[in-house]
């Protein structure tokens, strides 16, 4: 909890909500007739509407980007280190959009929203939602802010990937992309972490085939395990060493010898286990897994990903962290290698940090100094 | 703009307007802006000190932060006109396997090194007995970055032999006086050597 607000803050924030009437076709044949967006914004949206920023949330991310909803939170949106006035997503210049994705459970239409034909939840009768569908409701998010053309499309991991699909599906709608610790696609390793994470949720003998609302429960334990997991490929293992080694915890420094925590590491993730349970849906933890694992755009071009990315028009900045193996920087060289082959502008920076995957929501000063030296030439570029 | 380093605005001097250039070592930018601005160049520079890369943000250019030890895989055959390393050979890993990779990746290369074999490098070397300094090599001995320094006559032997036809050449000195002496035994008073060539046929 802040006891005051910081003066880089965007202050306190409150989210909107759009609802949409126009039925949206998804990638995967179905269609949602209805649904609504819920987003966040920062910062003026200028005359010409020439200053948006559309920011892309990744796998667990919502549309508290940054800022406070109250005094008692205990820490501002995911992303309160880049985004702020004087930050690197400068709101003195930029106008921020943050959306939670279709899918989503943070108050966009998702599992959790009331099936329009039934009346309850929706669960697992959700349609699949992919990188895709999610652009084009962007897309139509910023019709309705007014907002022709972002001045950039930014995203870290599966935002990344959102940042990508915007420049090849809406080229002449966004002037700049950003792509943070990204990659082209999913690698076999990268699917298989997800296939365990989806079977520890669906496996749980409280998931109830996802109708676990309906069953007045939840699958706790499948979804704890599923996030255990992934934290454990969000991180580094130096920095897993730098913050728990061996350590004991309570500062034993002799075994109990039996099952419960003993260790640093596991009280850690026992613990971002369960807290995740209490904010995360786990039919939308499924649903954001698959998009993960079905994004290629390379795959309709013969796996060519130049191929994928000639339609694109703009600029990229292309990032990627040292010590991140879920996405490694040669992850991020892959798209580097096919936006050079199609000539298209691209700057490309590898930040030495030992955070792993995590690294992109840090305030490692290296990092913080490339994407703000790049905003501030996307600003002067669109008259922010 | 600023005034541009000598060496670097005779370089500029050999690029041709519009070309697509590829900057090995392109430092804080400051000749693809300058190629950019006066002769309408496209391109990339590589580079591998992250200040540096926030430097080219800035100036909206194009890097790619890049060992070039690596060498320019990410970079397929004959993409650019030209492709220029300044003051950077000497400080690679294979100078001969970077001056194939130039030729691969364009068709005309440029490069500017420190010539070993300068007159007060050989004074140093030969009559003091220590490891030579100068203006365009002021690194002592156990902090240098130049790990395969070499002479005028050494780059153009290699280039012989890996049949690199040399199109032109410049030497360079840190005043003019000493420039028309160097023009004259370049092996002896140039203090930087510029040369620039292609593949022969």
């Amino acid at each position: 909890m802040p006891e005051s607000i910081p003066a880089d803050s965007v202050g306190l924030v409150a989210p909107k909500c759009e609802h949409f009437d126009e039925p949206i076709e998804l990638e995967c044949g179905r269609q949602l007739a209805s649904y609504d967006l819920v987003y966040e914004a920062y910062g003026e949206l200028n005359a010409d509407a020439t200053n948006a920023v559309l920011v892309c949330h990744a796998l667990s991310g919502t549309h508290h980007a940054a800022g406070y909803h109250d005094m008692t939170e205990r820490k501002p949106g995911w992303w309160d280190n880049c985004i702020g006035p004087g930050k690197p997503i400068d709101t003195n210049r930029f106008f921020v959009v943050c959306c939670n994705n279709l899918g989503g459970c943070h108050g966009s239409t998702g599992p959790m929203s009331p099936n329009p034909e039934t009346g309850e939840p929706y669960g697992p009768a959700f349609p699949m939602v992919t990188v895709r569908d999610w652009v084009v409701s962007q897309a139509r998010l910023a019709d309705r802010l007014g907002i022709q053309r972002w001045a950039a499309v930014v995203g870290g991991s599966l935002g990344g990937m959102q940042a990508m699909q915007w420049s090849t599906d809406y080229p002449d709608r966004l002037a700049h992309a950003v792509v943070i610790a990204g990659a082209p696609r999913l690698s076999a390793q990268n699917i298989a972490f997800n296939e365990v994470a989806r079977q520890a949720i669906r496996s749980d003998p409280e998931f109830h085939g996802g109708n676990y609302l309906a069953a007045n429960t939840v699958p706790r334990r499948g979804l704890m395990l599923a996030r255990m997991l992934g934290h454990i490929t969000y991180l580094s293992e130096e920095a897993m060493r730098a913050k728990f080694g061996r350590d004991l915890r309570e500062g034993k420094d002799e075994y109990d010898f039996h099952y419960e925590v003993e260790f640093e590491v596991e009280s850690y993730l026992r613990y971002q286990g369960k807290s995740f349970v209490n904010r995360f849906d786990a039919n939308t933890y499924l649903l954001m897994t698959k998009a993960l694992d079905y994004f290629d755009p390379a795959a309709p071009y013969g796996h060519d990903l130049a191929k994928a990315l000639e339609p694109a028009q703009v600029p990229f900045l292309i990032l990627s962290f040292t010590s991140d193996w879920r996405f490694a920087p040669s992850r991020s060289r892959e798209i580097v290698r096919a936006l050079l082959e199609c000539k298209k502008d691209v700057c490309y920076a590898e930040i030495e940090a030992d955070h792993g995957h995590d690294a992109f929501l840090m305030p490692i000063p290296q990092y913080l100094a490339v994407l703000g030296t790049y905003m501030q030439r996307v600003a002067n570029e669109v008259g922010a | 703009m600023s005034e541009l380093r000598t060496d670097l605005q005779m370089v500029a001097d050999w690029i041709h307007p519009g070309a697509r250039v590829l900057d090995l070592g392109c430092g804080d930018g400051s000749l693809l802006a300058y190629l950019h601005a006066q002769r309408q160049v496209t391109g990339y520079g590589l580079e591998i000190d992250p200040d540096k890369i926030v430097s080219c943000i800035a100036s909206g250019l194009n890097v790619l932060q890049t060992d070039l030890d690596e060498g320019l895989s990410d970079f397929e055959a004959d993409s650019f006109d030209q492709v220029i390393m300044t003051q950077t050979l000497q400080a690679v890993r294979r100078p001969d396997k970077l001056l194939d990779e130039m030729l691969r990746v364009a068709e005309e290369g440029i490069v500017t090194f420190p010539n070993f074999a300068h007159w007060r490098l050989r004074y140093d070397h030969s009559v003091r007995g220590r490891m030579p300094r100068s203006e365009a090599l002021s690194y002592r001995w156990y902090e240098t970055p130049n790990i395969h320094l070499c002479t005028l006559r050494d780059f153009e032997e290699l280039c012989h032999t890996m049949n690199i036809r040399l199109i032109q050449r410049q030497v360079m000195s840190h005043d003019l006086k000493r420039l028309r002496m160097a023009q004259w035994r370049p092996n002896l008073f140039g203090e930087v050597a510029m040369y620039r060539f292609r593949r022969a046929d």
